[in-house]
């Protein structure tokens, strides 16, 4: 894939540029507003990378300008700690996700592959997601595993589907929150660990092959 | 203190202006006093010579000449010092009758009235006189000494000169005695400011105690530097308390690093990174979580603002801990009486009600219980959680709100210690009134949110 950082602070962009080149990426970078807004404009990207405050042209500009020439890129904002509730704002001008600094690189890849792959598989709601021999039913609300059906409760589920959308990636806890809960916020325990492991109790428990798998550090991943 | 000053101050400068405007008041005053004497006392002298002119003509034209020159010398003989003129004269002004003896020096000899100065044994004296001409060119001069009438007159304006300068001296004397009492007392704040611009919050504006406005002001100014000397306090405690709970996590972050470092094995030092992460990870949660109070404290905080059902948000919080609650073997029901309408932002609602049940489920013991209650009353949506732990003894739970504070018997529990200090913060932010109280046994939290669908 090919990307687009656009960050002044050039530590912080070293290290997303690096960790994402070590993914297989392709990663320009820009250092201002002015520069990213240029390269954004004339060359081809899968995702832009955008932080917030920016020299010359403000991130949030960036953002805005492309979407109202209806440019459709995936864009990531990512803002300095303690800007947490400029949330809002960055998603309102257009942003799809938004990551405040510091954050794991984990975080930012799992976000990122989220962001890749919504926008590959566009709007076409499947009504029946797979992966492997666990099967979902969005209409009729129906899960099997192995033709085996399997009783969830209506969180259950929709945290079972958003996992099976992302399937082979990495889902972070807090996209978690954002995604299945619709809330932003921060959790004082790793209260999402206990959904999960419910979750896996009934996938999982009766079956060889498990297919919920925590991923040190980052997070779950489905299959 | 300089002469200059108390001219500059606000006070001098209304004196002055009030007492321009008491001397103009008192000119008009005086004016409209002098009209109606003096003038009037003028008018009736005027109105007694014209009616004397008036009988004299009747008199010569029954009587003629002769009897005429007849009764002015009648009047004259009748009262000699009555300060009456008479002066009957032929058509070249020469005196027939009279008591004077020749033809005065008037402006001109035509009808009409007349001031003069005229000669008697006593000197000059001020005269008013009506000349008036009689048929075949005889002229008659009617006429009265007016020197009474004049001395009273400028006895008057005197007095009114100096009246007037004495009232305005007077009040700009007072002007200026006002302004430097009220000048000494403005320094003596002035000076305080200073003392405290200078860095010693310890200075305080004294006050007489007569509850004058001025003793408002020095009482509000003392209640400010107060407020300012507890905040200050307050940051100091938050600045030594970051520096005393992050030293723990930094020696711990440190100590891993360094055995990581030391390490030859890959896999173990691998493992002491990762811990080393989670502490990083640890810290900056608690930074972020104080630049958000700060943030909502400070009232930068540009969220939100929608009507927000809290009984959705109820519902979520609980269903998200009702796991963890089974978990532990603690009882976590909700109960919602409302809908409970608040106005403000979703997130941070239901950040406040994530850290309340979170504290719940951390302090209750197993076997235990906790209630999440909402009832609309009305004027308010009161929000309470109830827990059956070892709860909050009541003289600390003021405390408890500050950030960093923690009871001792709380400190091996996971958490930061601004839990309830984000609590109170996003409270504050929603105009809610957040009261800590005793559940028997365990703590109870009650916030009093205004109702987002009253107008208040």
């Amino acid at each position: 894939m090919r990307l687009l950082v656009i960050e002044d602070d050039t530590e912080v962009a070293a290290f997303v540029a690096k960790g994402l080149e070590e993914l297989g990426h392709t990663v320009d970078r820009a250092a201002d507003g002015k520069e990213g807004l240029f390269l954004a404009t004339t060359e081809r990207y899968d995702a832009l990378i955008v932080d917030r405050m920016l020299p010359v042209v403000d991130g949030l500009t960036i953002v805005q300008t492309l979407r109202a020439a209806d440019d459709p890129v995936p864009i990531l904002i990512l803002s300095a700690l303690g800007e947490v509730d400029d949330r809002v704002k960055g998603l309102r001008a257009g942003g799809d996700d938004y990551l405040v600094k510091p954050f794991a690189f984990s975080e930012l890849s799992a976000r990122l592959d989220a962001l890749l792959r919504r926008s590959r598989t566009a709007d076409a709601p499947e009504v029946q997601l797979q992966v492997e021999d666990l099967v979902m039913d969005r209409l009729a609300r129906d899960v099997r595993r192995g033709g085996t059906a399997i009783e969830l409760k209506p969180r259950e589920f929709r945290l079972l589907e958003y996992l099976m959308r992302h399937a082979g990636q990495v889902v972070t806890r807090t996209m978690l929150l954002e995604r299945v809960w619709d809330y932003h916020f921060d959790p004082q325990t790793n209260v999402i660990d206990v959904h999960i492991s419910r979750l896996r109790a009934k996938i999982d428990k009766d079956f060889d092959r498990p297919l919920l798998k925590t991923v040190r550090g980052a997070g779950y991943r489905l299959g | 203190m300089d002469r200059l000053r108390v001219i500059r101050t606000s006070t001098f400068q209304l004196t002055l202006l009030y007492a321009t405007f008491f001397a103009l008041s008192i000119t008009i005053l005086a004016g409209f006093l002098y009209w109606s004497t003096i003038g009037y006392m003028q008018r009736q002298t005027d109105a007694t010579i014209e009616a004397e002119v008036t009988g004299l003509a009747e008199q010569y034209r029954s009587l003629r000449l002769l009897g005429l020159v007849r009764v002015i010398r009648e009047r004259i003989e009748a009262n000699p010092d009555s300060g009456a003129i008479y002066l009957f004269a032929d058509r070249n002004y020469k005196p027939l009758a009279g008591n004077l003896d020749r033809w005065p020096e008037l402006a001109s000899r035509a009808d009409g009235w007349y001031s003069f100065r005229h000669r008697t044994r006593r000197g000059d004296v001020a005269a008013r006189a009506r000349v008036f001409a009689l048929p075949e060119g005889l002229v008659l001069l009617v006429g009265r000494e007016i020197a009474d009438l004049d001395r009273t007159a400028s006895i008057f304006l005197n007095a009114l000169a100096w009246g007037g300068g004495i009232a305005f001296i007077l009040s700009l004397l007072g002007g200026v005695l006002m302004s430097s009492n009220v000048l000494r007392r403005v320094e003596q704040i002035n000076a305080t400011t200073h003392r405290i611009i200078s860095g010693d919050l310890s200075g305080r504006v004294q006050s007489r105690g007569t509850g004058d406005e001025f003793d408002e002001l020095a009482d509000n100014f003392n209640r400010m530097l107060d407020e300012i000397e507890r905040l200050l306090s307050r940051v100091r405690h938050v600045g030594d308390s970051i520096a005393h709970d992050l030293r723990t996590p930094l020696t711990r972050l440190r100590n891993s690093l360094d055995e990581a470092a030391r390490m030859d094995n890959p896999i173990d030092a691998r493992q002491r990174i990762e811990d080393a992460l989670a502490d990083a990870d640890g810290l900056l949660r608690t930074f972020s979580a104080l630049l958000r109070i700060a943030n909502i404290e400070s009232g930068s905080y540009a969220g939100d603002q929608q009507r927000v059902s809290m009984r959705v948000l109820v519902e979520d919080a609980v269903e998200l801990y009702q796991a963890l609650a089974d978990e532990r073997h603690v009882l976590l029901s909700a109960s919602c009486s409302a809908d409970g309408h608040v106005c403000g932002d979703r997130d941070l609602l239901f950040q406040l009600l994530v850290n309340l049940i979170d504290n719940a489920v951390k302090y209750t013991p197993e076997g235990g219980r906790i209630e999440v209650e909402l009832a609309e009353h009305a004027q308010c949506v009161v929000l309470r959680v109830a827990d059956s732990g070892p709860g909050i003894p009541a003289e600390l739970r003021e405390r408890v709100l500050d950030s960093f504070y923690r009871l001792d018997s709380s400190r091996h529990a996971p958490g930061n210690g601004l839990g309830l200090s984000l609590v109170k913060a996003v409270a504050d932010y929603h105009g809610a009134v957040l009261s800590l109280g005793d559940n028997r046994p365990g703590l109870e939290v009650e916030v009093r949110f205004p109702r987002g669908d009253v107008i208040h």
